[in-house]
């Protein structure tokens, strides 16, 4: 295939006036990165995003273990969007790839079997009194940071760039299944084609390389994560991924799902406490970052600020690639600067050239 | 022949998902779940498309029906347009309905994430918030987890502004209003439904092993057992 059969899979994206819907997973374990999103596209590009608090879940990790039915996610997925209709916004932001996929799944269902939005709608009424239009442009957060690509690039403060060798610094990158695979079309790139990311590495300095296990699921599995009898179909899946991986050197991973970094980044402890390897280069792991805490650094965020303290793989190494300044004293620190104590050194958090001691194994 | 066949198509994922098999095994040659597990969505998908009852209901109290990720891997690759995890979808929610998937090791699990998942939807408005994932039961995440996990309240304050409070942000308070409109949601929409049958036939079925019903000694089995018989020899 050609290189840019990407370009087939386009899609509007608004380029303002954004309504925002946040992830459940990510305000668990990387919640800088949300607020890196609202910053950069708020702030520093001067775009207008409005979040109500009253937004919930949008079930998804029910309605993907199978507790929650159909009917029910499209009734919270309608409340949702009476929410944005409420606002007076027609342009839905969604910081989940798996809300992202559910929202577009109900809306093609409807599509489809009319008679479905009916009962949906007389549910929302039934049980809230509300109604609602639907969105005119739903777009992933990731796809909003692709659109303003160009815009980061101008406004750039560290390159992709290893400062040392001025080489690109080798990223792999990893879309996250219901990006693109429910509905390619609603993808950049779509499912075959992943383009999402590599189209902001390549902006900001980057190579991005391709590697076999590129689309393969990162591990999530819903029920198989969730229950601990079967977090055996996670770490496997991961495993997979980061085997396929590590022979192409990465400098590092970028990420577009909220559960994804947290799998590349934590499988990468546990199977080193459980095998002894380790797949980035010196002994350490390959740091897995989301797209916002990329555009942070590369927009000059301070690294504590974006929430990197909150990976359990070390991104030291990749800071210092790219000549980003920062201070390791400041890392684990609490509110107003009080020093709360550090985690347990492992073999993929500990700081490569410093103290290369590789323990726990 | 074909009573549940006819049901499953009532389900709109169904009629999505599901026109005719080849049995060519793409879909079993990407899935990450059979790759690791004893386990073939081709056959899943044959065995619903022959309308065979009797075989449909062996599939429905199989572990087999819960071996799938729900990746959705499947569904751009199939070159009939099928989606397997549909088809898994729709027979999942019969399973639940009839107390099927009470009869597998794999199916009984569905306890426990209506019980932590279903819970906290209902009770917090979100799928998971940080003192769900404890230490204890995810050692797997590592000590920066763990130092997350016990300095809470210092850590995600610098991220959101209200941090188990009123007003935007991450792990904000949702407001009681919200919640009883979700509940209501779930009352209304057969949500409510699912989770007491879920709950009802876990309850029978506890009794039938010996338990003295779904208490926590159930859950604590349901969660941790592994019989070893799921993997590919
Ligand atoms: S890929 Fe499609 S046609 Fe081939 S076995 Fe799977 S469902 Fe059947
Ligand atoms: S959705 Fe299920 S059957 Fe399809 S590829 Fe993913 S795990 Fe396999």
């Amino acid at each position: 295939m050609k290189r840019t059969s990407w370009q087939e899979y386009q899609k509007k994206v608004a380029d303002d006036d954004y309504y925002y819907v946040r992830s459940c997973i990510r305000q668990n374990f990387f919640p800088g990165s949300e607020k890196a999103f609202l910053n950069i596209i708020g702030g520093d590009l001067g775009r207008s995003i409005y979040e109500n608090p009253e937004h919930t879940t949008c079930t998804g990790i029910g309605y993907h273990s199978d507790i929650v039915p159909m009917e029910t996610t499209m009734t919270v997925v309608a409340r949702q969007f009476a929410l944005l209709t409420e606002s007076g916004r027609e342009n839905l932001a969604v910081s989940c790839i798996t809300s992202f996929g559910l929202y577009t799944e109900m809306l093609e269902t409807w599509h489809e079997f009319p008679e479905t939005e009916e009962r949906t709608r007389r549910y929302l009424k039934e049980a809230t009194g509300r109604e609602f239009r639907k969105p005119k442009n739903v777009a992933h957060t990731s796809d909003i940071m692709f659109h303003h690509r160009e815009e980061i690039a101008r406004k750039v403060r560290h390159r992709l760039v290893n400062v040392k060798t001025g080489e690109p610094l080798r990223v792999v990158d990893h879309i996250g299944c219901h990006y693109a695979k429910l509905f390619p079309k609603v993808g950049i790139g779509g499912a075959e084609f992943p383009h999402v990311l590599a189209g902001m590495v390549e902006a900001w300095g980057g190579e991005v390389i391709d590697y076999p296990e590129r689309r393969h699921c990162c591990g999530f599995g819903f029920r198989n994560y969730l229950v601990k009898a079967n977090r055996g179909f996670s770490i496997a899946n991961t495993h997979k991924k980061l085997e396929s991986m590590a022979p192409f050197k990465p400098d590092f991973i970028i990420t577009n799902c909220p559960g994804c970094p947290m799998f590349l980044d934590r499988w990468q402890y546990t199977i080193a406490e459980m095998e002894g390897t380790t797949y980035g280069q010196d002994g350490v792991g390959i740091p897995a970052l989301t797209y916002e805490e990329v555009a942070g650094l590369v927009m000059g965020y301070d690294p504590w600020a974006l929430g990197l303290q909150m990976h359990q793989v070390n991104v030291e190494p990749l800071l210092d690639k790219m000549g980003v300044k920062y201070d390791p004293a400041a890392k684990y620190l609490g509110l107003n600067g009080k020093y709360i104590g550090k985690p347990a050194d492992t073999a993929v958090n500990i700081n490569c050239g410093t103290q290369q001691v590789i323990r726990n194994l | 022949m074909g009573k549940y066949f006819d049901r499953l198509m009532e389900d709109v994922r169904m009629r999505e998902g599901l026109h005719s098999c080849m049995n060519c095994g793409v879909c079993t040659g990407l899935c990450p779940a059979a790759e690791f597990y004893d386990y073939d969505p081709r056959q899943v998908v044959n065995t619903v498309q022959m309308r065979d009852d009797e075989e449909i209901e062996k599939l429905l109290k199989s572990d087999a029906l819960w071996y799938c990720g729900e990746c959705m891997s499947c569904r751009p690759r199939c070159p009939r347009g099928n989606t397997p995890g549909y088809v898994i979808q729709a027979l999942r929610k019969i399973s639940q309905e009839d107390g099927f998937f009470a009869e597998s090791e794999k199916g009984r699990q569905q306890l426990v994430i209506k019980r932590v998942i279903g819970g906290s939807i209902l009770s917090e408005g979100y799928c998971l918030y940080p003192k769900l994932v404890s230490p204890e039961l995810h050692p797997e995440q590592g000590p920066v987890w763990a130092w997350i996990h016990e300095n809470d309240t210092q850590i995600y304050p610098q991220f959101s502004p209200n941090y188990r409070k009123a007003g935007p942000g991450p792990f904000r308070k949702i407001s009681e209003a919200t919640m009883d409109e979700i509940r209501r949601i779930f009352e209304v929409s057969g949500g409510a439904k699912m989770f007491a049958a879920i709950e009802e036939h876990s309850e029978q079925k506890a009794r039938e092993m010996g338990f003295a019903g779904a208490n926590d000694s159930y859950i604590e089995m349901i969660y941790t057992h592994d019989s070893g018989t799921h993997t590919q020899r």
